[in-house]
């Protein structure tokens, strides 16, 4: 490995996504992934591949990949892929990148994606960047995104001028962010959660013309040490609250509609690519299970955006979720002290408020 | 039969986090904790103990008062403590902590029907790689996610978390198991155990005890053998406290500016 390492940066061309499948179904962090691998491939001049591992995964699906920025797709085909194994999937991603040598590899930040990369990292011996929120290698695009998001005085900064891949993620719980560079070894790896980027509209032509080059792995039984025994899916889909990029949570205020308040929070949590979040009091009520309540006896979290919806903000509800990037609250009470710490509150009543949110924030997100 | 398990003093910072004047964390201003995934880890080698009388070693990489958490572990029923410190190993980015701590874990020696448990992820970094990391550089299998462990012979059958499920997963010993806090509840320090804890053996490794292992290299370890350094460190601008908007209109306009959305 120390050979692969020690070669010159300049030698590996390239942006790939690994384009996760479960069960056949390519998963949509998939095509967040490669929309922004579009962007860092433009920017360099390089070409974007993508990365599906399985077994007889219809090719229609991988084609598709094309219509979301792929130029070319590696379809590792084998038996041995089907279901995700570390041994399986890290040896054949490891073997593609030390034959092909991308200079940026994105991988989904999944529960799988999280044991696949630092595997790989390890044996590559580069560097891996975890939970990215944002990602440049462009210089000047880099400092328009500083002059946004920070407290950096960027124009009497100095920046060096190359095309690392500059990957910024909050660290300490979000108390700070902090942007990571990876200058000596290749490829530049990063993770990212799902619902961080935003995929890009389909492009027919680009699925049109996407080269898909398929390819059997030298992989046998012997290289993995697991065995898949069964894989199950809860009964019940458990949120996903700690990790979640959105929050929307409802509190009392929902209580003179509890089946249409819980209703706008899913649908506006839909419309963000979040989850649903509740007080205690609406946990406790059993109007949603245990495991969406955000506070100090719930789970804290730390979204980009925390939308409270009828929530009078108790400390013990903001101590869950004050440290979120973003907080956004309704509430019909003015003098609610959610509002004091609302990045923007309006007062009003969520039943009339939500719906046009909806209605605006998909007018938004299709108009860009 | 031995459990190793890799543990972290984290600042807590679910608690007041200070941040000094340069937008650097102030962790001698905060409480430390341990890691909370870290506690399932050593509660689940506590638990194998409880079945097989097997040996549990904590092993921690760490500043001298990172000794502290380790008898506080030992409290808790672990048989003995690692301190891996030295000046050497400062500065380390999860590749190069994986290389000190992987030779760490090889100094302690891996049996055939050892197990070696870490927590999913820190809060202080929540990168989730330090323990896949280690068990790439001791060649283990490893289930990350753990949510359940049946152990039959050298036969593991685990249960490893999906976001909307399960995996099973038969996994035989040597292996490294990463676990989260819906694997067990992690138990007290007893009274006795408190007691015993500071007469329980504690080793301090330090550069010269691990710098023989081929894993530790100048160019592996610290902050000049880790791949990965920090650009910039910012604070998100200053949170508009209660900033009130007349409408919908405006704010899905200034999301919008801010591309929040």
């Amino acid at each position: 490995m120390a050979e692969f390492n020690a070669m010159d940066t300049a030698a590996f061309k390239g942006v790939w996504v690994f384009c996760e499948q479960r069960e056949g179904q390519i998963q949509t962090i998939s095509y967040q992934l490669l929309s922004e691998g579009r962007k860092l491939a433009n920017d360099l001049g390089v070409e974007l591949c993508g990365v599906v591992m399985g077994s007889g995964v219809n090719e229609d699906y991988i084609k598709a990949l094309g219509g979301y920025g792929a130029d070319r797709v590696y379809y590792i085909d084998s038996p041995l892929l089907k279901d995700y194994t570390t041994d399986g999937y890290a040896k054949v991603m490891c073997d593609l990148v030390m034959e092909k040598k991308p200079e940026i590899v994105l991988i989904g930040a999944t529960n799988l994606g999280r044991d696949l990369g630092p595997r790989c990292a390890a044996r590559l011996h580069t560097g891996l960047t975890a939970d990215c929120t944002h990602l440049d290698v462009d210089v000047e695009k880099y400092k328009e995104f500083l002059r946004t998001t920070s407290n950096i005085d960027v124009d009497n900064t100095k920046f060096e001028q190359n095309t690392n891949l500059k990957m910024t993620r909050p660290a300490f719980g979000g108390h700070l962010m902090a942007t990571i560079i990876c200058p000596r070894f290749r490829p530049q790896m990063s993770t990212v959660r799902p619902g961080v980027m935003q995929t890009q509209p389909f492009d027919e032509a680009g699925a049109a013309k996407v080269v898909v080059e398929k390819i059997t792995p030298a992989l046998t039984a012997d290289d993995i040490h697991v065995q898949i025994l069964d894989i199950k899916k809860s009964a019940k889909k458990m949120v996903d609250l700690i990790g979640a990029d959105v929050v929307v949570s409802v509190g009392r205020g929902i209580s003179s509609d509890v089946d249409k308040g819980i209703a706008l929070a899913e649908e506006l949590a839909g419309v963000l690519g979040g989850v649903v979040g509740a007080s205690r009091a609406v946990t406790d009520a059993g109007w949603l299970s245990s495991d969406h309540q955000v506070g100090q006896t719930g789970k804290t979290v730390h979204p980009r955006i925390y939308i409270a919806l009828g929530i009078s903000g108790a400390i013990q509800h903001v101590a869950g979720m004050q440290d979120s990037e973003t907080i956004i609250a309704v509430n019909k009470n003015e003098s609610a002290p959610i509002f004091d710490v609302a990045s923007y509150g309006i007062v009003g009543d969520l039943f009339k408020v939500v719906p046009e949110l909806i209605k605006e924030i998909r007018a938004i997100k299709a108009a860009n | 039969m031995k459990a190793i398990v890799c543990v972290k003093q984290v600042p807590d910072t679910q608690g007041k986090v200070a941040v000094k004047a340069d937008g650097t964390m102030d962790r001698a201003a905060m409480a430390t904790i341990t890691n909370p995934d870290d506690l399932n880890a050593v509660e689940a080698a506590l638990q194998l103990k409880d079945a097989t009388g097997c040996e549990v070693i904590v092993v921690t990489m760490g500043p001298a008062p990172a000794e502290g958490m380790l008898r506080e572990l030992m409290a808790r029923g672990a048989d003995r403590g690692v301190l891996v410190s030295a000046r050497e190993f400062g500065g380390s980015d999860t590749f190069a902590t994986s290389q000190i701590l992987a030779a760490a874990v090889n100094k302690i020696g891996v049996g055939p029907d050892d197990i070696v448990f870490c927590g999913r992820q820190a809060i202080d970094g929540d990168t989730a790689q330090v323990g896949p990391q280690i068990a790439e550089k001791l060649h283990l299998p490893q289930v990350t996610y753990v949510t359940d462990i049946q152990k039959n012979g050298n036969d593991l059958v685990v249960k490893r978390q999906l976001e909307d499920g399960y995996m099973e997963i038969k996994v035989q010993t040597p292996c490294l198991l990463t676990c989260i806090k819906e694997l067990n509840t992690p138990r007290y320090m007893s009274i006795s155990g408190i007691f015993e804890c500071y007469d329980k053996p504690l080793d301090v490794f330090d550069y010269n005890t691990l710098k023989d292992d081929p894993l530790i290299e100048a160019d592996t370890i610290g902050l000049k053998g880790s791949p990965t350094n920090v650009y910039k460190s910012f604070a998100p601008p200053v949170k508009g406290a209660g900033m009130m908007v007349e409408s919908v209109d405006q704010l899905v306009g200034l999301l919008n500016d801010k591309h929040l959305i």
